[in-house]
Protein backbone atom coordinates (compact mmCIF):
# COMPACT_ATOMS: atom_id res chain seq x y z
CA UNK A 1 0.00 0.00 0.00
CA UNK A 2 1.37 3.39 -0.83
CA UNK A 3 1.18 5.91 1.99
CA UNK A 4 -1.96 7.93 1.50
CA UNK A 5 -2.66 10.66 3.97
CA UNK A 6 -6.11 10.19 5.45
CA UNK A 7 -7.58 12.23 8.30
CA UNK A 8 -6.40 10.56 11.50
CA UNK A 9 -9.62 11.62 13.21
CA UNK A 10 -11.32 8.91 11.17
CA UNK A 11 -8.86 6.31 12.37
CA UNK A 12 -8.90 3.96 15.32
CA UNK A 13 -5.73 3.51 17.36
CA UNK A 14 -5.14 -0.24 17.18
CA UNK A 15 -2.27 -2.65 17.60
CA UNK A 16 -1.61 -5.05 14.73
CA UNK A 17 -3.13 -7.90 16.74
CA UNK A 18 -6.22 -5.82 17.54
CA UNK A 19 -6.58 -4.88 13.88
CA UNK A 20 -6.36 -8.51 12.78
CA UNK A 21 -8.83 -9.64 15.46
CA UNK A 22 -11.16 -6.85 14.33
CA UNK A 23 -10.82 -8.09 10.73
CA UNK A 24 -11.67 -11.62 11.88
CA UNK A 25 -14.76 -10.30 13.63
CA UNK A 26 -15.83 -8.64 10.40
CA UNK A 27 -15.09 -11.77 8.34
CA UNK A 28 -16.97 -13.81 10.94
CA UNK A 29 -15.68 -17.24 9.90
CA UNK A 30 -17.84 -20.27 10.65
CA UNK A 31 -15.03 -21.94 12.56
CA UNK A 32 -11.86 -20.75 14.28
CA UNK A 33 -9.62 -23.39 15.86
CA UNK A 34 -6.55 -21.99 17.53
CA UNK A 35 -3.84 -22.41 20.12
CA UNK A 36 -2.11 -19.41 21.70
CA UNK A 37 1.55 -18.57 21.11
CA UNK A 38 3.41 -15.30 21.64
CA UNK A 39 3.13 -12.87 19.82
CA UNK A 40 -0.06 -14.18 18.14
CA UNK A 41 -1.93 -14.87 21.42
CA UNK A 42 -3.87 -11.60 21.55
CA UNK A 43 -5.50 -12.27 18.17
CA UNK A 44 -7.20 -15.44 19.30
CA UNK A 45 -7.75 -14.13 22.82
CA UNK A 46 -9.56 -11.02 21.54
CA UNK A 47 -11.45 -13.08 18.98
CA UNK A 48 -12.57 -15.52 21.68
CA UNK A 49 -14.10 -12.60 23.60
CA UNK A 50 -16.06 -11.68 20.45
CA UNK A 51 -17.36 -15.25 20.47
CA UNK A 52 -18.27 -15.24 24.16
CA UNK A 53 -19.86 -11.77 23.88
CA UNK A 54 -22.01 -13.02 21.02
CA UNK A 55 -20.59 -10.52 18.51
CA UNK A 56 -19.83 -13.31 16.05
CA UNK A 57 -21.60 -16.53 15.29
CA UNK A 58 -18.39 -18.55 15.08
CA UNK A 59 -17.67 -21.99 16.44
CA UNK A 60 -14.48 -21.45 18.45
CA UNK A 61 -12.43 -24.57 19.08
CA UNK A 62 -9.69 -24.17 21.71
CA UNK A 63 -7.40 -27.04 20.74
CA UNK A 64 -4.38 -28.48 22.54
CA UNK A 65 -1.67 -27.72 19.99
CA UNK A 66 -1.03 -26.07 16.65
CA UNK A 67 -0.94 -29.46 14.96
CA UNK A 68 -4.50 -29.90 16.17
CA UNK A 69 -5.41 -26.28 15.30
CA UNK A 70 -4.50 -26.81 11.67
CA UNK A 71 -6.03 -30.30 11.63
CA UNK A 72 -9.35 -29.01 12.99
CA UNK A 73 -9.26 -26.12 10.53
CA UNK A 74 -8.66 -28.54 7.66
CA UNK A 75 -11.55 -30.71 8.82
CA UNK A 76 -13.99 -27.85 9.13
CA UNK A 77 -12.91 -26.25 5.83
CA UNK A 78 -13.39 -29.62 4.09
CA UNK A 79 -16.85 -29.92 5.58
CA UNK A 80 -17.86 -26.64 3.93
CA UNK A 81 -17.23 -24.07 6.67
CA UNK A 82 -15.20 -20.86 6.26
CA UNK A 83 -12.36 -21.66 8.63
CA UNK A 84 -9.46 -19.79 10.14
CA UNK A 85 -6.66 -20.12 12.65
CA UNK A 86 -3.63 -18.00 13.59
CA UNK A 87 -0.13 -18.73 14.77
CA UNK A 88 3.54 -17.74 15.12
CA UNK A 89 7.00 -19.32 14.96
CA UNK A 90 7.16 -22.75 16.59
CA UNK A 91 3.38 -22.99 16.32
CA UNK A 92 3.67 -22.72 12.56
CA UNK A 93 6.50 -25.23 12.61
CA UNK A 94 4.31 -27.68 14.51
CA UNK A 95 1.62 -27.24 11.83
CA UNK A 96 4.08 -28.09 9.06
CA UNK A 97 2.69 -31.53 8.25
CA UNK A 98 -0.89 -30.26 8.03
CA UNK A 99 0.02 -27.11 6.03
CA UNK A 100 0.68 -29.36 3.06
CA UNK A 101 -2.57 -31.24 3.60
CA UNK A 102 -4.48 -27.93 3.61
CA UNK A 103 -2.96 -26.81 0.32
CA UNK A 104 -2.86 -30.25 -1.29
CA UNK A 105 -6.54 -30.72 -0.47
CA UNK A 106 -7.15 -27.22 -1.89
CA UNK A 107 -8.81 -25.79 1.21
CA UNK A 108 -9.13 -21.99 1.26
CA UNK A 109 -8.07 -21.47 4.89
CA UNK A 110 -6.87 -17.99 5.91
CA UNK A 111 -4.28 -17.75 8.67
CA UNK A 112 -2.61 -14.67 10.14
CA UNK A 113 1.03 -15.48 10.90
CA UNK A 114 2.61 -13.13 13.41
CA UNK A 115 6.22 -13.51 12.38
CA UNK A 116 8.59 -14.59 15.10
CA UNK A 117 11.99 -16.22 15.15
CA UNK A 118 12.09 -19.99 15.32
CA UNK A 119 13.84 -21.53 18.31
CA UNK A 120 16.59 -22.25 19.15
CA UNK A 121 18.00 -20.42 20.88
CA UNK A 122 14.56 -19.54 22.15
CA UNK A 123 13.44 -16.06 21.17
CA UNK A 124 9.98 -14.46 20.96
CA UNK A 125 10.81 -11.52 18.69
CA UNK A 126 10.40 -10.82 15.03
CA UNK A 127 12.04 -12.43 12.08
CA UNK A 128 10.70 -14.24 9.06
CA UNK A 129 12.19 -17.68 9.67
CA UNK A 130 8.74 -19.08 10.49
CA UNK A 131 7.01 -17.96 7.28
CA UNK A 132 10.06 -18.77 5.17
CA UNK A 133 9.99 -22.30 6.56
CA UNK A 134 6.53 -22.62 5.00
CA UNK A 135 7.38 -21.03 1.67
CA UNK A 136 7.19 -24.33 -0.24
CA UNK A 137 4.00 -25.53 1.42
CA UNK A 138 1.63 -24.35 -1.30
CA UNK A 139 0.18 -21.45 0.68
CA UNK A 140 -0.30 -17.95 -0.69
CA UNK A 141 1.87 -15.59 1.42
CA UNK A 142 1.04 -11.90 1.82
CA UNK A 143 3.34 -9.67 3.89
CA UNK A 144 2.19 -6.52 5.71
CA UNK A 145 4.18 -3.36 6.39
CA UNK A 146 1.95 -2.11 9.20
CA UNK A 147 -1.29 -2.74 11.09
CA UNK A 148 -3.33 -1.16 8.30
CA UNK A 149 -1.93 -3.54 5.72
CA UNK A 150 -2.44 -6.54 8.00
CA UNK A 151 -6.07 -5.49 8.38
CA UNK A 152 -6.56 -4.93 4.65
CA UNK A 153 -4.72 -8.12 3.67
CA UNK A 154 -7.05 -10.23 5.79
CA UNK A 155 -10.12 -9.48 3.67
CA UNK A 156 -8.25 -9.80 0.41
CA UNK A 157 -6.78 -13.12 1.57
CA UNK A 158 -10.27 -14.54 2.08
CA UNK A 159 -11.26 -13.58 -1.46
CA UNK A 160 -8.00 -14.84 -3.00
CA UNK A 161 -8.05 -18.17 -1.17
CA UNK A 162 -11.69 -18.88 -2.01
CA UNK A 163 -11.49 -17.77 -5.64
CA UNK A 164 -12.46 -20.68 -7.94
CA UNK A 165 -9.27 -20.16 -9.98
CA UNK A 166 -7.16 -20.45 -6.84
CA UNK A 167 -8.62 -22.55 -4.01
CA UNK A 168 -5.43 -22.42 -1.97
CA UNK A 169 -4.87 -21.50 1.68
CA UNK A 170 -3.37 -18.09 2.45
CA UNK A 171 -1.14 -16.65 5.18
CA UNK A 172 -1.28 -12.99 6.15
CA UNK A 173 2.13 -12.22 7.65
CA UNK A 174 2.74 -9.37 10.08
CA UNK A 175 5.89 -8.68 12.05
CA UNK A 176 5.82 -9.89 15.63
CA UNK A 177 5.81 -7.19 18.33
CA UNK A 178 6.86 -4.44 15.90
CA UNK A 179 3.42 -4.60 14.28
CA UNK A 180 1.48 -7.06 16.41
CA UNK A 181 2.03 -5.10 19.63
CA UNK A 182 2.60 -1.64 18.17
CA UNK A 183 -0.37 0.71 18.15
CA UNK A 184 -0.96 2.76 15.00
CA UNK A 185 -3.78 4.64 13.27
CA UNK A 186 -5.91 2.10 11.44
CA UNK A 187 -8.68 3.10 9.07
CA UNK A 188 -11.31 0.43 9.42
CA UNK A 189 -14.22 -0.30 7.11
CA UNK A 190 -17.89 -0.75 7.95
CA UNK A 191 -19.07 -4.27 8.76
CA UNK A 192 -21.61 -4.16 5.93
CA UNK A 193 -19.02 -3.13 3.37
CA UNK A 194 -16.79 -6.03 4.43
CA UNK A 195 -19.65 -8.50 4.36
CA UNK A 196 -20.47 -7.42 0.84
CA UNK A 197 -16.83 -7.54 -0.24
CA UNK A 198 -16.10 -11.04 1.03
CA UNK A 199 -19.54 -12.51 0.25
CA UNK A 200 -20.78 -15.93 1.31
CA UNK A 201 -18.51 -18.91 1.49
CA UNK A 202 -19.32 -20.85 -1.64
CA UNK A 203 -17.33 -23.92 -2.49
CA UNK A 204 -18.76 -26.16 -5.13
CA UNK A 205 -18.43 -29.37 -3.14
CA UNK A 206 -17.90 -30.25 0.48
CA UNK A 207 -18.07 -33.26 2.78
CA UNK A 208 -21.41 -32.25 4.25
CA UNK A 209 -23.00 -31.83 0.84
CA UNK A 210 -25.21 -34.93 1.02
CA UNK A 211 -26.57 -34.37 -2.49
CA UNK A 212 -23.09 -34.91 -3.93
CA UNK A 213 -21.31 -37.38 -1.66
CA UNK A 214 -17.54 -37.32 -2.01
CA UNK A 215 -14.37 -38.59 -0.45
CA UNK A 216 -11.72 -36.09 0.52
CA UNK A 217 -8.07 -36.83 1.13
CA UNK A 218 -7.95 -40.47 0.03
CA UNK A 219 -4.80 -42.34 -0.94
CA UNK A 220 -3.42 -40.82 -4.12
CA UNK A 221 -0.55 -42.90 -5.45
CA UNK A 222 1.41 -43.12 -8.69
CA UNK A 223 -1.79 -42.82 -10.68
CA UNK A 224 -2.90 -39.28 -9.78
CA UNK A 225 -0.73 -37.60 -7.12
CA UNK A 226 1.43 -35.96 -9.76
CA UNK A 227 -1.59 -34.56 -11.64
CA UNK A 228 -2.94 -33.11 -8.40
CA UNK A 229 0.37 -31.46 -7.61
CA UNK A 230 0.57 -30.13 -11.16
CA UNK A 231 -2.90 -28.63 -10.72
CA UNK A 232 -1.83 -27.10 -7.42
CA UNK A 233 1.19 -25.49 -9.09
CA UNK A 234 -1.08 -24.10 -11.80
CA UNK A 235 -3.47 -22.67 -9.21
CA UNK A 236 -0.53 -20.80 -7.68
CA UNK A 237 0.36 -19.41 -11.12
CA UNK A 238 -3.26 -18.29 -11.68
CA UNK A 239 -3.47 -16.70 -8.23
CA UNK A 240 -1.25 -13.82 -9.36
CA UNK A 241 -3.96 -12.35 -11.60
CA UNK A 242 -6.61 -12.98 -8.96
CA UNK A 243 -4.53 -11.18 -6.32
CA UNK A 244 -4.27 -8.15 -8.61
CA UNK A 245 -7.93 -8.03 -9.57
CA UNK A 246 -9.05 -8.39 -5.94
CA UNK A 247 -6.64 -5.60 -4.99
CA UNK A 248 -8.31 -3.36 -7.58
CA UNK A 249 -11.72 -4.21 -6.20
CA UNK A 250 -10.51 -3.52 -2.68
CA UNK A 251 -9.10 -0.17 -3.73
CA UNK A 252 -12.55 0.88 -4.90
CA UNK A 253 -13.89 -0.02 -1.48
CA UNK A 254 -11.12 1.38 0.72
CA UNK A 255 -9.23 3.93 -1.38
CA UNK A 256 -6.02 2.04 -0.57
CA UNK A 257 -4.12 0.50 -3.43
CA UNK A 258 -2.34 -2.83 -3.28
CA UNK A 259 -0.51 -4.94 -5.81
CA UNK A 260 2.08 -7.67 -5.99
CA UNK A 261 4.60 -5.17 -4.68
CA UNK A 262 4.96 -1.47 -4.09
CA UNK A 263 7.61 0.71 -5.71
CA UNK A 264 8.88 3.68 -3.75
CA UNK A 265 11.03 6.25 -5.58
CA UNK A 266 12.17 3.40 -7.80
CA UNK A 267 11.53 5.05 -11.20
CA UNK A 268 14.83 6.88 -11.43
CA UNK A 269 16.71 4.89 -8.79
CA UNK A 270 20.21 3.56 -9.40
CA UNK A 271 20.20 1.59 -6.17
CA UNK A 272 17.21 -0.53 -5.11
CA UNK A 273 16.37 -2.01 -1.74
CA UNK A 274 14.06 -5.04 -1.83
CA UNK A 275 12.34 -5.77 1.45
CA UNK A 276 9.40 -7.52 3.16
CA UNK A 277 7.31 -6.37 6.11
CA UNK A 278 7.66 -3.57 8.65
CA UNK A 279 11.24 -2.67 7.66
CA UNK A 280 9.81 -1.18 4.46
CA UNK A 281 8.47 1.72 6.55
CA UNK A 282 11.88 2.43 8.07
CA UNK A 283 13.48 2.10 4.62
CA UNK A 284 10.97 4.62 3.23
CA UNK A 285 12.02 7.15 5.88
CA UNK A 286 15.72 6.51 5.23
CA UNK A 287 15.29 6.79 1.45
CA UNK A 288 13.71 10.24 1.89
CA UNK A 289 16.76 11.36 3.87
CA UNK A 290 19.27 9.90 1.41
CA UNK A 291 17.41 11.33 -1.59
CA UNK A 292 17.78 14.76 0.02
CA UNK A 293 21.54 14.15 -0.11
CA UNK A 294 21.33 13.29 -3.81
CA UNK A 295 21.65 9.50 -3.50
CA UNK A 296 19.42 7.86 -6.08
CA UNK A 297 17.97 5.07 -3.99
CA UNK A 298 14.51 3.53 -4.15
CA UNK A 299 12.64 0.60 -2.73
CA UNK A 300 10.65 -2.35 -3.90
CA UNK A 301 8.49 -3.67 -1.08
CA UNK A 302 7.30 -7.16 -1.87
CA UNK A 303 3.77 -7.84 -0.66
CA UNK A 304 3.24 -11.20 -2.34
CA UNK A 305 6.02 -13.70 -1.68
CA UNK A 306 3.91 -16.67 -2.81
CA UNK A 307 3.29 -16.72 -5.69
CA UNK A 308 6.68 -15.16 -6.43
CA UNK A 309 5.94 -12.50 -9.08
CA UNK A 310 9.10 -13.11 -11.07
CA UNK A 311 8.19 -11.44 -14.38
CA UNK A 312 7.00 -8.25 -12.74
CA UNK A 313 10.02 -8.14 -10.43
CA UNK A 314 12.42 -8.60 -13.32
CA UNK A 315 10.81 -5.74 -15.16
CA UNK A 316 10.56 -3.39 -12.17
CA UNK A 317 14.23 -3.82 -11.27
CA UNK A 318 15.75 -3.98 -14.78
CA UNK A 319 16.87 -0.33 -14.82
CA UNK A 320 18.80 -0.20 -11.54
CA UNK A 321 22.53 -0.77 -11.21
CA UNK A 322 22.62 -2.42 -7.79
CA UNK A 323 20.03 -4.32 -5.76
CA UNK A 324 20.32 -4.90 -2.02
CA UNK A 325 17.97 -7.70 -0.99
CA UNK A 326 17.01 -7.62 2.68
CA UNK A 327 16.22 -10.99 4.25
CA UNK A 328 14.92 -11.26 7.81
CA UNK A 329 15.73 -14.98 7.74
CA UNK A 330 18.79 -17.01 6.87
CA UNK A 331 18.43 -20.18 4.90
CA UNK A 332 21.83 -21.55 5.97
CA UNK A 333 22.46 -22.49 2.37
CA UNK A 334 25.74 -20.52 2.59
CA UNK A 335 24.48 -18.31 -0.21
CA UNK A 336 22.06 -16.06 1.60
CA UNK A 337 18.41 -15.79 2.54
CA UNK A 338 15.36 -17.04 0.64
CA UNK A 339 14.31 -13.72 -0.90
CA UNK A 340 17.86 -13.19 -2.19
CA UNK A 341 18.16 -16.65 -3.75
CA UNK A 342 14.86 -16.31 -5.58
CA UNK A 343 15.36 -12.74 -6.73
CA UNK A 344 18.88 -13.47 -7.90
CA UNK A 345 17.55 -16.40 -9.93
CA UNK A 346 14.94 -14.11 -11.49
CA UNK A 347 17.54 -11.52 -12.48
CA UNK A 348 19.78 -14.13 -14.09
CA UNK A 349 18.09 -13.75 -17.46
CA UNK A 350 17.56 -10.02 -17.19
CA UNK A 351 19.36 -8.34 -20.06
CA UNK A 352 20.68 -5.61 -17.80
CA UNK A 353 21.85 -7.94 -15.01
CA UNK A 354 22.01 -5.52 -12.08
CA UNK A 355 24.54 -6.37 -9.37
CA UNK A 356 22.63 -8.08 -6.60
CA UNK A 357 23.70 -8.65 -3.05
CA UNK A 358 22.08 -9.89 0.14
CA UNK A 359 21.67 -8.25 3.55
CA UNK A 360 20.50 -10.54 6.32
CA UNK A 361 19.24 -8.40 9.20
CA UNK A 362 17.02 -8.23 12.25
CA UNK A 363 17.15 -11.88 13.28
CA UNK A 364 15.44 -12.50 16.61
CA UNK A 365 14.07 -8.96 16.68
CA UNK A 366 17.40 -7.10 16.40
CA UNK A 367 16.42 -3.48 15.78
CA UNK A 368 16.77 -2.29 12.20
CA UNK A 369 16.99 1.50 12.11
CA UNK A 370 17.69 4.27 9.59
CA UNK A 371 21.38 4.29 10.54
CA UNK A 372 21.80 0.63 9.53
CA UNK A 373 19.80 1.06 6.33
CA UNK A 374 21.91 4.08 5.45
CA UNK A 375 25.06 2.04 6.06
CA UNK A 376 23.71 -0.62 3.68
CA UNK A 377 22.86 1.94 0.99
CA UNK A 378 26.34 3.49 1.25
CA UNK A 379 27.87 0.03 0.78
CA UNK A 380 25.61 -0.51 -2.23
CA UNK A 381 26.78 2.83 -3.62
CA UNK A 382 30.38 1.57 -3.26
CA UNK A 383 29.41 -1.59 -5.15
CA UNK A 384 27.94 0.58 -7.89
CA UNK A 385 31.09 2.67 -8.03
CA UNK A 386 33.35 -0.40 -8.20
CA UNK A 387 31.06 -2.16 -10.68
CA UNK A 388 31.43 -5.48 -8.91
CA UNK A 389 30.41 -7.27 -5.74
CA UNK A 390 32.73 -8.00 -2.84
CA UNK A 391 30.48 -10.70 -1.46
CA UNK A 392 27.04 -12.15 -1.96
CA UNK A 393 25.95 -12.16 1.65
CA UNK A 394 26.26 -9.41 4.25
CA UNK A 395 25.00 -9.50 7.82
CA UNK A 396 23.61 -6.12 8.84
CA UNK A 397 23.67 -5.00 12.48
CA UNK A 398 25.35 -8.08 13.91
CA UNK A 399 28.41 -8.19 16.20
CA UNK A 400 31.10 -10.14 14.38
CA UNK B 1 9.82 15.29 7.33
CA UNK B 2 7.60 17.21 9.69
CA UNK B 3 8.58 17.36 13.32
CA UNK B 4 7.91 14.19 15.24
CA UNK B 5 7.40 13.94 18.96
CA UNK B 6 9.06 10.94 20.61
CA UNK B 7 8.42 9.85 24.19
CA UNK B 8 9.95 7.08 26.30
CA UNK B 9 8.18 5.71 29.36
CA UNK B 10 10.12 3.96 32.14
CA UNK B 11 8.24 1.92 34.67
CA UNK B 12 8.26 -1.33 36.53
CA UNK B 13 6.12 -4.27 35.44
CA UNK B 14 2.68 -3.59 36.93
CA UNK B 15 2.93 0.21 37.08
CA UNK B 16 1.22 0.63 33.73
CA UNK B 17 3.93 2.19 31.56
CA UNK B 18 2.60 0.26 28.57
CA UNK B 19 -0.98 1.31 29.25
CA UNK B 20 0.08 4.96 29.66
CA UNK B 21 1.73 4.92 26.23
CA UNK B 22 -1.35 3.28 24.69
CA UNK B 23 -3.72 5.79 26.33
CA UNK B 24 -1.57 8.70 25.21
CA UNK B 25 -1.55 7.35 21.64
CA UNK B 26 -5.29 6.79 21.62
CA UNK B 27 -5.95 10.30 22.89
CA UNK B 28 -3.55 11.77 20.32
CA UNK B 29 -5.24 9.80 17.51
CA UNK B 30 -8.63 11.05 18.68
CA UNK B 31 -7.22 14.58 18.53
CA UNK B 32 -6.24 14.07 14.89
CA UNK B 33 -2.60 13.03 15.14
CA UNK B 34 -0.71 10.17 13.59
CA UNK B 35 0.57 7.97 16.39
CA UNK B 36 2.57 4.96 17.43
CA UNK B 37 2.75 3.28 20.83
CA UNK B 38 4.94 0.25 21.38
CA UNK B 39 6.45 -1.50 24.34
CA UNK B 40 9.94 -2.94 24.57
CA UNK B 41 9.40 -6.54 25.55
CA UNK B 42 11.96 -8.28 27.66
CA UNK B 43 11.28 -10.93 30.25
CA UNK B 44 7.96 -9.89 31.83
CA UNK B 45 8.06 -9.90 35.59
CA UNK B 46 6.16 -7.84 38.10
CA UNK B 47 8.55 -5.15 39.34
CA UNK B 48 11.16 -5.52 36.59
CA UNK B 49 12.11 -2.35 34.67
CA UNK B 50 10.03 -1.97 31.50
CA UNK B 51 10.04 0.61 28.73
CA UNK B 52 7.42 1.75 26.26
CA UNK B 53 7.39 4.41 23.56
CA UNK B 54 5.26 6.91 21.67
CA UNK B 55 5.63 8.71 18.39
CA UNK B 56 3.23 11.53 17.51
CA UNK B 57 3.22 13.45 14.25
CA UNK B 58 1.06 15.53 11.93
CA UNK B 59 2.18 13.25 9.09
CA UNK B 60 1.84 9.47 8.66
CA UNK B 61 4.61 7.69 10.58
CA UNK B 62 6.41 4.95 8.68
CA UNK B 63 9.40 4.38 10.97
CA UNK B 64 9.35 1.00 12.67
CA UNK B 65 12.65 1.21 14.51
CA UNK B 66 13.22 1.75 18.20
CA UNK B 67 13.42 5.27 19.66
CA UNK B 68 16.95 6.27 20.64
CA UNK B 69 16.68 10.02 21.29
CA UNK B 70 13.30 10.82 22.87
CA UNK B 71 12.56 14.49 23.53
CA UNK B 72 10.40 13.47 26.49
CA UNK B 73 10.95 10.81 29.14
CA UNK B 74 8.40 9.83 31.78
CA UNK B 75 9.81 8.01 34.80
CA UNK B 76 7.12 6.20 36.75
CA UNK B 77 9.44 4.99 39.50
CA UNK B 78 11.99 7.32 41.17
CA UNK B 79 13.93 4.30 42.49
CA UNK B 80 15.46 4.02 39.00
CA UNK B 81 17.91 6.77 39.99
CA UNK B 82 21.30 5.07 40.09
CA UNK B 83 20.11 1.79 38.51
CA UNK B 84 18.44 2.62 35.18
CA UNK B 85 19.92 5.36 33.00
CA UNK B 86 16.68 7.01 31.96
CA UNK B 87 18.59 10.03 30.64
CA UNK B 88 20.16 7.90 27.87
CA UNK B 89 19.86 9.49 24.45
CA UNK B 90 17.85 12.50 25.64
CA UNK B 91 18.95 15.42 23.45
CA UNK B 92 19.58 18.98 24.61
CA UNK B 93 16.22 20.63 25.06
CA UNK B 94 14.75 17.31 26.19
CA UNK B 95 12.45 17.01 29.19
CA UNK B 96 12.38 14.32 31.89
CA UNK B 97 9.29 14.02 34.09
CA UNK B 98 9.71 12.03 37.26
CA UNK B 99 7.14 10.60 39.64
CA UNK B 100 8.43 11.88 42.98
CA UNK B 101 7.47 14.13 45.87
CA UNK B 102 10.85 15.87 45.51
CA UNK B 103 11.34 19.16 43.70
CA UNK B 104 13.14 19.19 40.34
CA UNK B 105 16.18 20.76 42.04
CA UNK B 106 16.33 18.00 44.65
CA UNK B 107 15.94 15.40 41.91
CA UNK B 108 18.71 16.95 39.81
CA UNK B 109 20.98 16.83 42.81
CA UNK B 110 20.16 13.19 43.54
CA UNK B 111 20.69 12.24 39.90
CA UNK B 112 23.90 14.26 39.64
CA UNK B 113 22.55 15.59 36.33
CA UNK B 114 24.91 18.31 35.13
CA UNK B 115 23.43 18.98 31.70
CA UNK B 116 21.32 22.11 32.26
CA UNK B 117 19.94 21.81 28.70
CA UNK B 118 17.80 18.91 29.89
CA UNK B 119 14.81 20.14 31.86
CA UNK B 120 13.49 18.20 34.85
CA UNK B 121 9.86 18.15 35.97
CA UNK B 122 8.43 16.37 38.98
CA UNK B 123 4.98 15.34 40.10
CA UNK B 124 3.93 13.08 42.97
CA UNK B 125 1.97 10.76 40.71
CA UNK B 126 1.83 7.88 43.20
CA UNK B 127 0.34 10.13 45.90
CA UNK B 128 -2.17 11.56 43.43
CA UNK B 129 -3.17 8.05 42.34
CA UNK B 130 -3.54 6.96 45.97
CA UNK B 131 -5.84 9.95 46.63
CA UNK B 132 -7.96 9.73 43.51
CA UNK B 133 -8.00 6.05 42.53
CA UNK B 134 -7.21 4.49 45.88
CA UNK B 135 -4.14 2.67 44.57
CA UNK B 136 -0.65 4.02 43.97
CA UNK B 137 -0.60 3.14 40.24
CA UNK B 138 1.19 6.15 38.77
CA UNK B 139 0.49 5.72 35.06
CA UNK B 140 -2.59 7.86 34.51
CA UNK B 141 -1.33 10.82 36.56
CA UNK B 142 1.94 10.61 34.61
CA UNK B 143 -0.14 10.79 31.46
CA UNK B 144 -1.53 14.11 32.72
CA UNK B 145 2.00 15.34 33.42
CA UNK B 146 3.15 14.35 29.91
CA UNK B 147 0.17 16.11 28.35
CA UNK B 148 1.17 19.28 30.22
CA UNK B 149 4.87 19.00 29.42
CA UNK B 150 4.49 18.27 25.71
CA UNK B 151 1.69 20.73 25.11
CA UNK B 152 0.68 18.88 21.94
CA UNK B 153 -2.72 17.76 23.17
CA UNK B 154 -5.60 19.59 24.73
CA UNK B 155 -6.26 18.32 28.28
CA UNK B 156 -10.04 18.25 27.89
CA UNK B 157 -9.78 16.16 24.68
CA UNK B 158 -7.55 13.68 26.48
CA UNK B 159 -9.92 13.45 29.44
CA UNK B 160 -12.91 12.79 27.19
CA UNK B 161 -11.03 10.09 25.32
CA UNK B 162 -9.61 8.37 28.41
CA UNK B 163 -13.03 8.45 30.06
CA UNK B 164 -14.72 6.80 27.09
CA UNK B 165 -12.01 4.12 26.81
CA UNK B 166 -12.09 3.39 30.52
CA UNK B 167 -15.87 3.25 30.65
CA UNK B 168 -15.71 0.29 28.29
CA UNK B 169 -13.05 -1.45 30.35
CA UNK B 170 -14.53 -0.75 33.77
CA UNK B 171 -18.24 -1.05 32.97
CA UNK B 172 -19.09 -2.00 36.58
CA UNK B 173 -16.68 0.38 38.35
CA UNK B 174 -17.54 4.00 37.52
CA UNK B 175 -15.50 5.18 40.54
CA UNK B 176 -12.31 3.89 38.90
CA UNK B 177 -13.06 5.85 35.74
CA UNK B 178 -13.71 9.06 37.65
CA UNK B 179 -10.63 8.46 39.83
CA UNK B 180 -8.41 8.20 36.77
CA UNK B 181 -9.90 11.29 35.17
CA UNK B 182 -9.30 13.23 38.41
CA UNK B 183 -5.76 11.85 38.60
CA UNK B 184 -4.89 13.05 35.11
CA UNK B 185 -6.29 16.52 35.81
CA UNK B 186 -4.51 16.87 39.15
CA UNK B 187 -1.15 15.78 37.77
CA UNK B 188 -1.59 18.16 34.84
CA UNK B 189 -2.09 20.99 37.34
CA UNK B 190 0.50 19.89 39.92
CA UNK B 191 3.50 18.99 37.76
CA UNK B 192 6.41 21.30 38.61
CA UNK B 193 9.03 22.31 36.08
CA UNK B 194 12.52 23.71 36.59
Amino acid sequence: MSVVKQDPRNSTALTGNEAVAQAMRQIEPDVVAAYPITPQTEIVQIFSTYVSDGLVNTEYVPVESEHSAMSATVGSAASGARSMTATSANGLALMWEILYIASGTRLPIVMPVVNRALSGPINIHCDHSDAMGARDSGWIQLFSENAQEAYDNMFQAVRIAEHPDVRLPAMVCLDGFIISHGMENVFTLEDNAIREFIGDYMIERSLLDVEQPMTLGPLDLQDFYFEHKRAEAEAMVRSKKVIQSIAEEYEKLSGRSYGLFEEYKLDDAEIAIVVLGSTAGTARYTIDQLRAQGIKVGMLKLRVFRPFPFEELKQALAHVNVIGVMDRADSFSSIGGPLFSELRAVMYDSETRPLITNYIYGLGGRDINPRLIEQMVRELADVQEAGRLNQYVNYLGVRE
Amino acid sequence: MAEMLEIRWHGRGGQGAKTAALLFAEAAAAAGKFIQAFPEYGPERMGAPVISYNRVSEEPITLHSGIESPQYVAVLDPSFVGSVDFTAGVPDGGVIIINTGDTPAEMRNRMGLKNMSIRLCTVDASAIAQDTIGRAIPNTPMLGAIVKATGTLDLETVLVDVESKMKKKFRDKPEIVQGNVDAIRRAYEEVVSE
